[in-house]
Order: structure tokens, then sequence, then C-alpha cells
């Protein structure tokens, strides 16, 4: 018999950093225990993890670092409940637990040779950073076209990884756009809603996938925007979330119709969300 | 093979002798499956238990790991439960209802330890049902009254005697364990004749039933079923095909658990996000979920409905819903006014 899904491998907190100005959102680093723990881990952008804090429970999270980055594994986690606010409030050196990795991910094979879009909003960024990092990797990048990020939060403050985005901005490899909803003094880039920059950015939708995570009412008013560019479901990719306990198909709370997002998402295409209820 | 009603105790005693045995016991009004220490604590004179014998295999509340945190960081221990169980007297439809629950927790990509090991340590040994109860409608979900699917051994009552049927080579193994004598011709003639009389009087008709809940996802008809459901869930909790359950820790100082229990998708916070959004906001899309994940989610998944026929939805429903007047309702069989 595999393994014992349900038993977390054992992580150390190394670092509890205070990532956006309304102090909502914690970026957390883990350190894996031994080489073999890391081997054991072997995960892909897009997948998630149930992060375990022992005492009080586990919460599934989208993996924020990237396979890339060895080492360690990072968790940008807004405080909401009992787990999440354990985290914040954890101290760093904890031993905690991480489950998985867990779900699919992104299809980064399918990705190679085309351009890639990315559009986020909030702090829904996290998986998708992982992504970007992963394809801007020298290895991979070769392996992807153009890759456009179109990047919003209601204010600067609440941008996540702020440092990256500013690396990013200096490169070539990535067209970064980052905008934010209303003027803010001190912010000299763009400003606006996520719908009308990716109208005004108008990515090509030629031999390109769009990947879009963020509110859902965000994912509403561009989808239209994306299909205006000419982007089929089939060229568009979304991460959805619902509330998991399992992680593996059992636990019956996270099914869109008869998909569990869990174990056959978290990542499906706009086409294959057609084909399933709008009960998300 | 046969056993005849008085040896039947000391069989038992035997049995829980070597397995942790599992038969019904009366309570109160009604039976229920319990772990047996002697023969004489079973008792057969019932139509079915109150809560489905799944909880032998996944139990309504169980301890994962327990996990202690030291200085030096934390000590995890798994408690899988892999000792020899036999259940008694397990009706045909509640043993169809594991060979459903087998796919859930073995699933295309993950396998439950706890489920999967206590499986394959059980031998279920299926008591057919001379006198079906008015609620029972297992004829019309691909079950029967003495449907073998499942079990090991299947007896069926010939008065004063069971007759035993060996199913699988488990329970071949079992009948010649038992030190079982031949039937004569009369008593296989007197169990036959007992599975003949045996009647399934309530045909639901799911004919059809995937096609129109592929179809009907957005329809009015979801408005009406849940009106004066109370959100209780006493039916998914009796319904041996439900799985659904909650992980939670439990912990004082240093020292935890996490345990697993029966949960269920009738509750609002069942779906409910930390955002507080919730997916299925109110009874309606409870309800239609119950529905849909028995009768097209899991035949699309595995190709069989989740539901046996069992009856115990309706039997303990405190406002008397009927899944087969939802089913009939669906298929638009003019139960509407009800």
């Amino acid at each position: 018999m595999q393994k014992n899904p349900y038993l977390p491998l054992p992580v150390k907190l190394v670092k509890n950093f205070t990532e956006t100005e309304d102090k909502l959102i914690h970026t957390f680093t883990f350190q894996y225990l031994s080489q073999e723990d890391e081997k054991s881990f072997p995960y892909m952008p897009g997948q998630f993890a149930e992060l375990c804090v022992f005492g009080k429970g586990e919460a599934p999270f989208g993996i924020a670092s990237s396979p890339t980055e060895p080492g360690f594994l990072k968790f940008s986690v807004a405080k909401v409940g009992v787990v999440s606010t354990a985290l914040h409030l954890m101290e760093e050196g904890t031993i905690c637990g991480v489950r998985g990795p867990l779900g699919n991910y992104y299809p980064v094979d399918q990705l190679k040779g085309k351009n890639v879009v990315i559009i986020g909003g909030g702090f829904a960024f996290t998986t998708l950073r992982s992504l970007i990092t992963y394809m801007l990797e020298p290895k991979h990048r070769g392996d992807f076209g153009k890759i456009t990020c179109i990047y919003g939060a209601r204010n600067p403050g609440l941008l996540l990884y702020k440092e990256e985005l500013d690396d990013w901005d200096k490169r070539d490899d990535i067209n970064l756009v980052c905008t934010i909803d209303r003027p803010v003094d001190g912010w000299n880039k763009r400003v606006g809603f996520v719908p009308a920059v990716t109208k005004e950015v108008a990515p090509s939708s030629e031999n390109s996938v769009a990947i879009i995570c963020g509110p859902p009412v965000m994912i509403k008013f561009t989808m239209p925007e994306l299909e205006a560019l000419g982007f089929r479901p089939e060229q568009i990719i979304m991460s959805l979330e619902n509330r998991m306990k399992c992680g593996i198909g059992m636990c019956g709370r996270c099914n869109v119709g008869n998909k569990y997002v869990c174990k056959d998402g978290p990542v499906f295409t706009k086409a294959e969300l057609n084909l399933l209820p709008n009960e998300y | 093979m046969i056993i005849a009603k008085n040896e039947l105790p000391g069989l038992l005693d035997k049995l829980a002798a070597e397995y942790e045995l599992f038969a019904p016991v009366k309570e109160g009004n009604y039976a229920l499956f319990k772990q047996i220490k002697s023969g004489a604590e079973a008792c057969f004179e019932y139509l079915n238990s109150k809560v489905p014998p799944k909880g032998v295999l996944f139990p309504q509340s169980e301890k994962l790991f327990s996990y202690q945190t030291t200085g030096e960081g934390t000590k995890m221990e798994e408690h899988i439960d892999s000792r020899k169980k036999l259940v008694f007297g397990i009706r045909p439809c509640d043993a169809k209802s594991l060979v459903l629950l087998d796919n859930v927790f073995n699933n295309d990509k993950y396998t439950d330890p706890y489920y999967m090991t206590r499986r394959e340590n059980t031998l279920l040994v299926g008591m057919g049902c001379n006198d079906p109860a008015s609620t029972c409608f297992c004829t019309s979900v691909g079950s029967g009254p003495f449907d073998s699917a499942g079990l090991d051994l299947l007896l069926t009552d010939t008065g004063d005697a069971y007759l035993v049927e060996a199913i699988s080579e488990k329970g071949k193994a079992l009948a010649a364990q038992m030190g079982l004598k031949a039937a004569a011709e009369d008593q296989k003639a007197a169990a036959a004749k007992a599975q003949e009389a045996a009647r399934v009087n309530c045909r639901v008709n799911v004919e059809g039933l995937k096609a129109r809940l592929d179809a009907n996802f957005y329809d009015a008809i979801w408005e009406r079923f849940h009106e004066k459901c109370l959100g209780c869930a006493a039916c998914t909790y009796s319904c041996p095909t439900c799985h659904c359950f909650d992980i939670v820790d439990e912990a004082v100082d240093c020292d935890g658990c996490r345990v697993r229990n029966w949960d269920s998708c009738m509750f609002p916070l069942f779906t409910l996000h930390g955002s507080g959004h919730n997916p299925r906001t109110s009874g309606k899309e409870r309800m239609r979920q119950r529905v849909m994940h028995k009768f097209k989610y899991f035949v699309d998944n595995f190709s069989a409905m989740a539901c046996v026929g069992c009856g115990r939805c309706i039997k303990n429903c405190p406002v008397n819903l009927d899944i087969r007047e939802i089913i009939a309702d669906i298929q638009g069989e003019g139960r509407s006014d009800k």
C-alpha cells in the first residue's frame, strides 16, 4: 500500500514574513528536516498542500514557491480562521506539518512553445508566482514564448512579493503590468481594474494560453475581455478553491459537479469548467 | 451448508474468540451492529439495523494518528486497525454499499489506509431478507434481498435453520473453519422457497434518471424538495453509502491527535469558505448535491448509483422527506401534487 496520505511531513518554519501592509497576509517559509523529506515532496506549480499546525488542525493552501527553488516551501496565507490565525502568530523555529503535494498543476508541458498570459488579482497570486518563477528559470525560459503578467491589487501595499515584482519589472523576458484600483501618491504605474487593463494591454490570443486567478468578480469581468481578444475556452486556465479536508477525493465537500477540486483540480480549463455546474 | 438456529450462539462464541465479531444487538426498539463477546448477545429478529454497519470499517469517529510535540520535533503515531473482524448478519444492501465505498476509499489516485486495511481484514456474513420492509427498494437500484455482492457467506433463514452459501474463497475457508454440515435437499428447497417468496413491494423507477439529472441542474424543480428539510443530516448519517467526513485536531498542550468524524453535505458549514463565500448557500443547493451525488456524480465516476435502497433515509427523516418521491418527481411521474 502507498504511504499514508493523511500523515503530514514535519517541516520547520524559518520565516514568518508580513507580506501586505494591512498585515492580513503573511508569507511562511518552511524548511525540510532532511534531504529525504525533500525528495518525498516533489511538486509542480499550481499544486497545493495541507498546512498543519499541530494542536489546531490543517488547511489547504497553494504552494507559492517553485520546484526550481530547492530547500524550502513557501505559502502566503490570509488570516481568516483557526489554522491561519495560529500560523500568523507562530514563532520562527516551530515545527509544523505539510501534507501533499496535492492536486494537479498548471500544464507546463502544454504551455511549451506558447505565449503565456498570466492574470492575477489580490492575493490569489501565490501559485502564479510559483509558475512565473518556474518559467523564468534559465533552463526553462526557452521553452516558452512571450510571458505577459497582469497583476492587480486594491492598492500598492496589497501587492504580494514586491521585491520580486521589481526584479521582474527590470527584466526583458517578462512583460509585467502591475495595476492598482485607484490612484495613490507615489504610484507612477498603471491604475485601473484588471479587466480594463487586460483590454488595454490586449495580449494576443494567437498561440497563447491565459491563466487567470483572482476574486470571482475579477474573473467574471475579465473573461469577456479575454473572449474579445479571441481566447477560446480551451486557451483559458483557472485554478479553483473550495473548502477541503482530506485533499484526496474522499471527504466529499469540494466537488463541483462530478469533479473534486482537490483530486481532479484545482487547475481546470474554462472548457472543462463549462461542462460543470456553476457551483464554486 | 446449514446452521441450525440452536447451534448459532455456540458458533458465534467460537467466532468471537478469533475475530472482533459484530452482530445485530437489540437496543430499545431497534437493532444496531455492535461488537459482541458471546453469541447470546446477538439478535436476528429484526428487519434492518437503525444505522448501517459501515461504521465497522469507517467509524463515526476515529483517531487517524496521535502526536506529541517536543523541543526536538514532533513524534507521530498512526492508528491503523488491522485486527481481524467479522460482521455476522449484515444485510445484502449494506454489504453492497461497502462495494460502492471501495471506489471512494481506493480511488484512481489515493488509497485510504484506515478503511482499506479494515476492509481487507473483515469477513462479511450476510443475512438475506425473507421479509423486506415497506421502505425497502433494493430491487429498484440493482440489488435485492438475497444479493450476494460483497459477501463472503450468505445465509437464508429457513425457519429452524440457516442455509449457508459460500460466495467468496474467503467465505469457503470460513465455512470450512466453522465445520458446517452439508445441507439436506429439503433444507435447500426450503431456502429456495424462502428466497422466492421474499417480496420487495416498492418500485422506484430509475430508468433514465441519470439522463434527466444530466440536464436539470438549473431547473426550478430543485426549489421545492428542500422546503421542509430541517438540515438535520439524519438521512446522510444513516445512509450506508454516505462517506463524507471532517478532520479535526484534538489536543491538550503538546499531546494531540487528528480525528476524523462523519460529516454531512446537508450542513451549511460543510462547504463554507474562510472568506465567507459558500458555494452551496441554501437547503436547495444542499439537497440538490445529495441527490446529484447519489444518482449522477457517483454514476459518472463509478458507473453505479450510490444508493442501495435500504430505506433508512426515509425511515429516519423527521419530516417524512422520501427519496422515492423525489426521484418520482424528477422523473415527472406526477407526484408533485404532494
